[in-house]
């Protein structure tokens, strides 16, 4: 990633060559419109591209979590559950859950950019499922969530995490985070589509999320808190996110939650994707 | 209906409104197919909101808009179909490189991978962009993020390209390449609808000319009849010496009965004429009373000064740069 700078670029560029100007004007059939599904692929596709120029995107989200991690289980752990290694098999779960939680504000933060620097009035006038823009946005956040699960889980098995759950369990952790964080998402981007700036949604984001992540049964089993918290943690979706995925990464995966958590995800969806498109198409 | 319109646009008092603010307060436009159709007024006038309704980004409040015989409203897609928007700012993905832009928009227009691969590199050569091609854009220079924004609108040729300002903020050269395009642009049959506070940009290159003020057209047609509509001829006549300005002001005023303005310049002053036999009897009479003269010139009034006219209020440097 190199860079140009103006000067140098300018004087190579040759002034416009009003032949292949004309040409290039004058170009072709129009092809077809492209199906819906074509529309959130291309979409998709630009998600991708941004990552690969832009990895430093990935940092904070996976950075984070393993400073968590690292410092949850070395320096807590053994005041926590009297051993570094039992504490890891409780908390892995809860920081891969948190890891990818986090990842879902960027969803909001992504869409306010484009917002901002007017590419979204673009996209807007083309001829094209409307919802083209978000859909796609989303297949690309998904990648995002499993990069982010990657990172930490590779982080957890080198620190010597036992999934007893097996293959099919860390999978079905992931996808179930997955799931459950699209539904997520869309809260931050009706919240990246309300703000003014890219710095106001991140930090509208994370000050919402960081006390129901933190209020959780991530870091600490809840029976040992005063009994509101103790309420609080009970009710917050975090906590049944973590439960689930503790299960199923523990091979003791238990339906009901799974059953929860799914229907929360489905819950967060109803509500803000109608209010995420309608904002996005009636803006202004 | 395989008739094709010969007016690209019609608007029937379109109104916008924000809150209080009425942005757009009733614009009646028709703009003819095949040209540059300059919207000419100062920022915060409506030019923007204006052509965001024609373009189907907003709803109007009142009123009706047709953009190449489609309703923006009931028909927004068939509209959406044959217009490109290049929009105030420039709106390129800084994220992504300048082939990846063109490429991106080609595969949501339909294009097959290796259709929008060529597409991109015919743009990218014809708009000077080759060698920045695999840069990413947040790199690049306002002139050349201005032209990859243009190339952007025309991975189709649109029947209609709305362009927002195209030239705010660019350099003279990048401004030339901009105007450069949009003859070339006119040539093919496209027609543009160009907002700008520029009048120099709107006298340069739009066939017609709707003059907006407070979300209102003030004043329309060619620019040479704009020019006409403020009054006749000017003579700017400049004396040899600052001191005789006074002299020749009585002098033409005796001689002609016409009220001349003096300008910024002491040594000049500006005559408005009805026609070309009144400036020469202006210059003898000044001739009659001797008074040396550096030179005169006799021509149309600029629309800085038709501006004035209409507007009360010539829009200053500061405003423009805005």
């Amino acid at each position: 990633m190199s860079t140009v700078t103006p000067s140098q670029a300018e004087a190579a560029a040759p002034v416009i060559d009003e032949a292949r100007l004309h040409a290039a004007l004058a170009a072709g059939e129009r092809p077809p419109r492209p199906s819906a599904f074509a529309a959130c692929r291309a979409f998709g596709w630009r998600c991708m591209l941004k990552i690969k120029h832009v990895p430093e995107q990935l940092l904070d989200v996976t950075i984070t979590p393993v400073m968590f991690l690292l410092m949850f289980v070395y320096l807590f752990g053994g005041a926590v559950s009297g051993s570094t290694d039992a504490y890891l098999q409780f908390v892995l779960p809860g920081v891969l859950a948190q890891a990818v939680l986090f990842t879902t504000v960027y969803s909001g933060v992504t869409i306010n950019t484009d917002m901002t620097k007017g590419v979204v009035d673009r996209f807007r006038t083309l001829p094209i499922w409307p919802a083209a823009p978000l859909v796609g946005a989303t297949i690309g956040d998904m990648a995002r969530y499993v990069i982010a699960s990657t990172v930490v889980l590779a982080l957890g098995f080198v620190l010597g995490f036992e999934a007893d759950g097996g293959v099919l369990g860390v999978l079905g952790g992931v996808l179930l985070l997955v799931i459950f964080s699209s539904g997520l998402a869309w809260v931050f981007t009706t919240l990246g589509l309300v703000m003014r700036s890219q710095s106001a949604t991140m930090n509208a984001g994370f000050m919402a999320l960081f006390p129901l992540v933190f209020l959780s049964n991530i870091f600490v089993d809840p029976s040992t808190l005063p009994a509101v918290l103790e309420w609080f943690v009970g009710v917050n979706p975090v906590s049944h996110v973590v439960t689930a995925v503790r299960g199923l990464l523990g091979g003791e995966a238990d339906g009901g939650d799974i059953a929860l958590v799914l229907g929360e995800a489905a819950v967060l969806t109803a509500i803000f994707v109608p209010l995420t498109n309608r904002l996005y198409r009636g803006r202004g | 209906m395989s008739a094709v319109p010969t007016t690209a646009i019609v608007t029937r008092d379109l109104v916008k409104t924000f809150g209080d603010n009425r942005a757009v307060d009733g614009v009646t436009l028709d703009v003819p197919t095949g040209m540059v159709y300059g919207v000419l007024g100062p920022n915060g006038a409506g030019k923007s909101t204006t052509i965001k309704m024609l373009a189907t980004l907003l709803r109007p409040d009142g009123g009706s808009a047709r953009v190449l015989g489609h309703d923006v409203v009931t028909e927004a897609d068939a509209v959406r179909d044959r217009i490109s928007l290049t929009g105030q700012l420039a709106s390129v993905d800084e994220e992504l490189t300048g082939r990846e832009n063109i490429v991106l928009l080609a595969r949501l227009l339909g294009y097959s991978r290796r259709q929008s691969a060529d597409r991109a590199e015919q743009l990218l050569a014809a708009f000077g962009l080759e060698d920045a091609a695999g840069k990413l854009t947040k790199n690049y220079s306002g002139g050349m993020r201005r032209r990859l924004d243009i190339a952007a609108s025309l991975v189709i040729t649109p029947d209609l390209l709305f362009l927002d300002e195209p030239t705010t903020g660019l350099d003279p050269r990048s401004r030339n390449e901009v105007w450069e395009i949009v003859r070339a642009l006119v040539g093919i049959g496209t027609t543009v609808l160009l907002c700008t506070q520029y009048l120099d940009e709107a006298d340069q290159l739009a066939g017609r000319i709707a003059v907006i003020d407070h979300g209102r057209v003030i004043a329309e047609g060619t620019p040479a009849e704009l020019k006409r509509s403020v009054g006749q001829n000017t003579l700017h006549v400049q004396v040899a010496d600052a001191a005789d300005r006074g002299a020749a002001e009585q002098a033409l005023s005796r001689g002609l009965e016409i009220t001349v303005a003096g300008s910024g310049d002491p040594t000049e002053l500006a005559v408005p004429v009805p026609d070309a036999d009144a400036a020469a009897a202006a210059v003898r009479a000044l001739a009659d009373a001797q008074i040396p003269l550096a030179g005169f010139t006799l021509g149309q009034p600029t629309l800085d000064e038709v501006f004035l006219a209409l507007t009360g209020e010539v829009p200053t440097e500061e405003e423009v740069a805005a």
